[in-house]
């Protein structure tokens, strides 16, 4: 596979070439290319010295990894649209480019891949065949990172089948006792959900030509420009969800994720659960509400109701769980759920809340399989029953833990809770009666991971947990950054909304200019008691700026967004 | 100085950040006093705001502070501001007043824990967590508030978390908590639908202004009222705090009586007028709930043998006083109560803990008596605190529940005859406990009654599933001690407040000059109007002025008392005199075996329904599944062996085909 990719991207670098010549640096580009070279030096790389390919990968995803730190800093905020795109004719008879672009919908799925791989490969040891190791999972980082960055249909169907191969090979090679029946479980699944994909990509681009003049791949083109009929519409947009319920999983094609996820390796639950479960639900809003925007509203109770299932099935399944890994996993189907639940409800709210949620359980859920992973390389099980009375002989390790959980809970101040709370309050608002059943959802995830917490850590422990080792250092180190985001999005998630919603509110316009959907009214019963009654209630006169007395943001939604850009941030607690 | 507010969570935070990074280093006693200075230092700067409010005239006494942008999307815009009034104010001095002297105690009381530091990095995060409960501007910052102070409590339950019980004692008070949360959430949900924010200001401006429709208003205040069921254990998800006396002491002192389990009250008097916007079944709904809890945990207290258990119920009774005080339209009473309560049931359970303390970790009231002689200063200050929850004049909690039974009697007369009939059952319960506890018969070291002896010892086999304290109260020789100076400070100073809290909002009697009454009402007067419409709207003992109760106050002050002495005359000659054999049903004992109907449930039929869910999950979604793959397989494997290698069986079937399509093309298409 990897000579055959090489060869693919080699006629993509000959294409920026030949074109690419006005642009400065392209960096999406390079985002992707420069894992599939690591990948390629690291397989090149002397046998005999594993160190030397160990030095390559740490070295490529980092330099990825600082990037991409470097994409979010020259982000441009306020823009819905594409940034730092790049477009280059590759197919010309077929109409497909190489056309790749970030914005606010992408750029912290991609920040994500960009920190989380580099934190993967320092933070976990395989412990057999480094080598094709790393290089499976640089592989893997260039697929997931040229998927959330494609902006042509079949680009993109390219970027996200390639994502399977390494990963089928990683838990194929290092995954545990079952990994074969995992691994294949996996990959033909996926694939089976991709092949409506094909087949609807194909459809998609030929029915566009009609509305277009020309036969195109490109997404933007058709996603402005074609106009499908309804029937025809909702064919191709069940051609594509379909595999994107598979990948994301979507109730009930969820059951290779536990599997999978289970005799994945630890790096590779931190991956699967990081970043590739989002291409589904990325998918899901890049290409599903955007192309075919009438056939999602159409088929939103569907999807509203698969996505509830999912939150109250996914924790009840996870709460019975006896492998601590697969819990985790179940608790992937019930998060998911919510993110599927916000998409589907077409309120800015929602969306944002959405796709800030597939950072947050990026963040959360990678970094509890990161330290499960520490508990069975210490303790060589992850059955729940075995453990036990851990928080006594590891406590810093306990509190570590104990930090992602709250975070997975949805505790308010870390990063969880604000993802989970737009997706409901915006999901209230159009879709009642399924928010009200998935809000109960949030009473469940206490329940689950409460309960094993309390077997894991609480108790006092036996001979075994006795000798259980306290966080080391290296690992305390990886673990760090985790929690930094988990508290800082928390704390204040402003500049992730800030970049997030532009992008969400032109889409959520799409959607909205092109099917019979209507944007909820907000504050239609606000009404301000001061105009009948004086000196009421919360006055604030003194010397507060006046941009944020509270008579002024009362009713704040009649002057939609007049709030927006005057949050010079209150600073006025300084002094 | 307002603006100054933030530092009010700042310095706790500041505690907790230093605890969090050089705590072990500090050890014990530095982290003790570190923490208690920074909650000190809030309460000065509570003081400060305070003064700076009093200042004002009654009109600009509210006023926003914004810290930063918190969740800003589109039309939602949610500020981290906290809103300085009166009621946040009052919350601000008794929260920060208590804290700080639980925490000095909490220095004397957790000695020798070798988690000394990691306790009060806890007890600084709470108080950071109830600060911005309280100061919060819109319902976001509250819930962040509300949901912290959850977490810290389930830490703090489950502070000694190698034991079981301990440990699910923490997460039963978690997930309850998260029922309530739900209707908080939704709450919000609501609000943002119907007036576009979550900022109290709109909410309850828009109520006053009746802009809001009453069916919004109703579910707003419904569903707040859910989240306050939670929080402030009440019927039917009061079970967690019972159980939640497996924390330290001080935690119960603070966190289970005095404080968080009061953020439900306060909530409800925070959206007040949603409350009045509300269709009428609401604030009936609170007022039931309120006097049916009251009187259910009234009579569980009356039979539990833990000193601390009898406190927990009597918290959740005195709990349900208030919200019967916020349905009956009593809001400035139901936050008289929560401040006195604050002061003596603090003050009651920081006086178990030094008893605790001095008796070598001894809970069992059965096992205690005559410990007035051996800690006098904890005794005396216990009974101050008794009198005080047992309604005797002049004490605090004799004003404020007063007030409550005043404006309960002006609503309906069942409500008032349950709240006096919980009244009675109060006094009946603390005396029991006081006597059982500091007067009595000697029950430790050595036994009077070897019988009693011989079940006591049965007693302890049952519970002796813990690791049984080095000296036990009924064994071995030793004495109780009094508890060291950093315990007894905020005892003496709790005491004090218990006696002359009352003063606040002193009822217009006669021979109380004016100028003292109502201190509390005028305080808090622009914040606790209500009715429905603006012409109806009153203010404090305004809106029953025209009812039989407050014609006859002091008629009902009368009736107060002497429920009050029935009360402690009764259980005086019960368990002092022995003139009457103590009747203590089963069925209170047990908690009309509410909680393990609950246990059982989710142990049984909802533990197997989970399995169900489980099961089917493997079997028939992830079977299907595996079938369908199977089918391929078998169905290639069928296949398959047509492909023999053979070549005489391949061409046998050339011949066949040719055949066949021959036979086909002659006979059926006529060819030829």
């Amino acid at each position: 596979m990897a000579p055959l990719t090489e060869m693919m991207m080699a006629g993509l670098v000959a294409a920026e070439d030949s074109h690419g010549g006005a642009i400065a640096f392209p960096i999406l580009t390079m985002l992707v290319l420069v894992p599939i070279v690591g990948a390629v030096a690291v397989a090149i790389s002397s046998k005999r010295r594993p160190e030397i390919a160990k030095l390559i990968a740490l070295m490529t995803s980092v330099g990825v990894g600082a990037m991409s730190i470097w994409l979010l800093s020259s982000f441009e905020m306020g823009e819905a649209g594409f940034q730092f795109s790049s477009q280059h004719t590759w197919i010309e008879q077929w109409g497909i480019s190489y056309h790749v672009g970030v914005d606010g919908i992408s750029l912290f799925l991609v920040v994500l891949t960009g920190v989380l791989f580099p934190l993967a490969i320092v933070g976990i040891d395989p412990h057999h065949d480094e080598k094709p190791y790393l290089a499976w999972l640089l592989m893997l980082e260039a697929g997931v990172m040229g998927s959330f960055l494609s902006l042509d249909l079949f680009l993109f169907f390219i970027f996200f089948e390639i994502v399977l191969v390494p990963m089928y090979f990683l838990i194929g090679g290092w995954g545990y006792e079952n990994r074969v029946y995992a691994a294949t479980k996996f990959f033909l699944y996926t694939m089976f959900g991709s092949a409506f994909m094909l087949v609807g990509l194909i459809a998609t681009a030929m029915l566009a030509r009609e509305d277009l003049g020309r036969l195109t791949f490109d997404l933007v083109e058709i996603a402005e420009g074609a106009n499908f009929a309804a029937s025809t519409g909702r064919w191709l947009f069940f051609a594509f969800a379909i595999a994107f319920a598979v990948k994301v999983p979507i109730f009930p094609l969820h059951t290779w994720l536990p599997d999978a996820h289970t005799q994945a390796p630890t790096a590779g639950s931190v991956v699967l659960a990081g970043v590739m479960l989002k291409l589904g639900t990325y998918g899901f809003l890049r290409f599903g509400l955007y192309l075919f925007p009438e056939a999602a509203v159409w088929s939103r109770s569907l999807w509203l109701t698969l996505a509830v299932i999912g939150i109250i099935y996914g924790a009840i399944a996870a709460t019975m769980q006896k492998d601590l890994k697969r819990l985790v996993a179940y608790s992937s189907v019930a998060h998911l759920g919510f993110i599927i639940l916000g998409t589907f409800a077409f309120t800015s709210q929602a969306i944002s809340g959405s796709v800030l949620q597939m950072v947050n359980h990026g963040v959360s859920t990678g970094a509890l399989f990161l330290l499960v992973g520490m508990i069975y390389e210490r303790r060589k099980t992850r059955q729940i029953s075995e453990l036990g009375g851990i928080q006594k002989v590891a406590p810093i390790f306990a509190a570590g833990f104990m930090i992602v959980m709250l975070s997975s809970i949805g505790v308010p101040g870390l990063n969880g809770f604000i993802g989970e709370y737009l997706i409901l309050l915006g999901s209230f608002q159009t879709a009642r009666w399924w928010t009200v059943v998935a809000t109960a959802g949030v009473i469940l995830a206490a329940l689950y991971l409460l309960w094993a917490y309390q077997r894991v850590f609480h108790g006092e422990p036996d001979e075994d947990n006795a000798k259980f080792p306290e966080l080391r250092v290296k690992e305390g180190l990886v673990l760090l950054p985790f929690i930094a985001a988990i508290v800082f999005t928390g704390v204040y998630p402003k500049p992730l909304l800030d970049r997030i919603e532009p992008s969400v509110d032109a889409l959520v316009e799409h959607v909205v200019e092109n099917s019979d959907f209507e944007h909820p009214d907000y504050g239609s019963q606000c009404g301000n008691f001061e105009a009948d009654h004086e000196g009421e209630a919360a006055e604030s006169h003194s010397d507060e700026p006046a941009e944020h007395d509270p008579a002024d943001t009362n009713c704040a939604a009649d002057k939609n967004g007049a709030h927006h850009d005057d949050d010079d941030e209150g600073e006025e607690t300084g002094e | 100085m307002i603006d100054l507010v933030w530092l009010v969570p700042f310095f706790p935070l500041v505690g907790f950040l230093t605890i969090l990074v050089v705590g072990r280093k500090l050890g014990e006693p530095k982290a003790g006093y570190l923490a208690t200075a920074m909650v000190l230092l809030s309460f000065v700067t509570a003081v400060a705001v305070y003064l700076e409010l009093l200042s004002r005239d009654s009109e600009s006494r509210s006023e926003v502070v914004n810290i930063f942008s918190w969740v800003p999307v589109g039309d939602l815009q949610i500020d981290m501001a906290f809103l300085v009034d009166p009621l946040s104010s009052t919350m601000l001095l008794f929260v920060t007043g208590i804290g700080a002297l639980i925490h000095l105690y909490s220095v004397g009381y957790m000695h020798g824990d070798p988690k000394f530091s990691k306790f009060f990095l806890y007890l600084n995060l709470f108080v950071l967590s109830m600060t911005l409960l309280v100061l919060g501007s819109n319902l976001l910052v509250t819930f962040l508030g509300w949901e912290g102070v959850g977490t810290c409590s389930y830490f703090l339950i489950s502070f000694w978390h190698t034991k079981n019980a301990n440990a699910t004692a923490g997460k039963k008070a978690f997930v309850t908590n998260r029922v309530g949360d739900f209707g908080v959430m939704l709450a919000m949900f609501l609000a943002f639908g119907a007036v576009g924010s979550v900022d109290y200001a709109v909410i309850n401006d828009s109520a006053l202004a009746g802009t809001m429709t009453q069916a919004t208003a109703t579910g707003i205040a419904a569903l707040l009222f859910v989240g306050a069921v939670g929080k402030s254990a009440q019927l039917p998800l009061y079970i967690w705090l019972p159980d939640a006396m497996a924390g330290p002491t001080p935690v119960s002192a603070l966190i289970h009586a005095a404080t968080m389990v009061t953020a439900g009250v306060f909530l409800m008097v925070r959206i007040n007028p949603v409350l009045g916007a509300a269709a009428d079944w609401v604030p009936m709904l609170i007022a039931w709930t309120g006097a049916i809890t009251a009187l259910f945990a009234a009579t569980i207290a009356l039979t539990q043998n833990d000193i601390k258990k009898v406190l927990a119920y009597s918290t959740v009774s005195q709990l349900g006083y208030m919200f019967l005080a916020v349905g009956t339209g009593a809001y400035v009473a139901a936050i008289f109560h929560m401040v006195t309560h604050a002061f003596f049931k603090a003050l009651l359970f920081l006086g178990s803990g030094s008893v605790i303390h001095g008796m070598n970790d001894e809970q069992d009231m059965r096992k205690m008596g005559k410990l007035l002689k051996f800690m006098p200063i904890t005794a005396s200050t216990f009974i101050i605190g008794w009198l005080a929850i047992a309604g005797v004049p002049p004490f605090a909690g004799f004003w404020s529940k007063d007030e409550i039974l005043l404006f309960a009697l002006a609503e309906s007369p069942a409500l008032y005859v349950v709240g006096i009939v919980t009244a009675i059952l109060t006094a009946f319960y603390m005396t029991r406990q006081v006597i059982m506890t500091f007067f009595g018969e000697q029950k430790w070291g050595s036994h009077a009654n070897a019988e009693e002896a011989a079940h006591l010892e049965v007693d302890d086999a049952e519970a002796s599933a813990v690791p049984e304290p080095v000296t036990h109260g009924a064994h071995g020789e030793f004495k109780p001690h009094e508890s060291p100076p950093t315990m007894l400070l905020p005892l003496v100073v709790l005491a004090g407040l218990s006696m002359v809290g009352g003063i606040i909002q002193l009822p217009s009697l006669g021979f109380i000059p004016k100028s003292m009454q109502h201190k509390l009402l005028d305080w808090l007067h622009p914040l606790v109007e209500f009715g429905e419409g603006p012409e109806q709207r009153g203010i404090g003992e305004a809106v029953i002025k025209d009812t039989w109760a407050y014609d006859n106050k002091v008629l009902l002050i009368g009736i107060a008392v002497a429920c009050a002495v029935i009360g402690i005359f009764g259980a005086y000659l019960v368990y002092e005199k022995k003139r009457i054999k103590p009747v203590e049903p089963e069925l209170f004992a047990s908690g009309w075996h509410y909680d393990r109907a609950i246990s059982w449930f989710m142990g049984n039929p909802g533990r197997k329904g989970f399995q169900g869910v489980a099961d089917f999950d493997g079997k028939v979604v992830d079977g299907t599944v595996n079938s369908v793959a199977a089918l391929v397989r078998e169905t290639s494997n069928q296949v398959r062996k047509g492909q023999t290698g053979y070549l005489r069986q391949y061409a046998g079937v050339i011949g066949l085909g040719v055949v066949l399509l021959l036979g086909w093309f002659v006979v059926i298409r006529g060819i030829l």
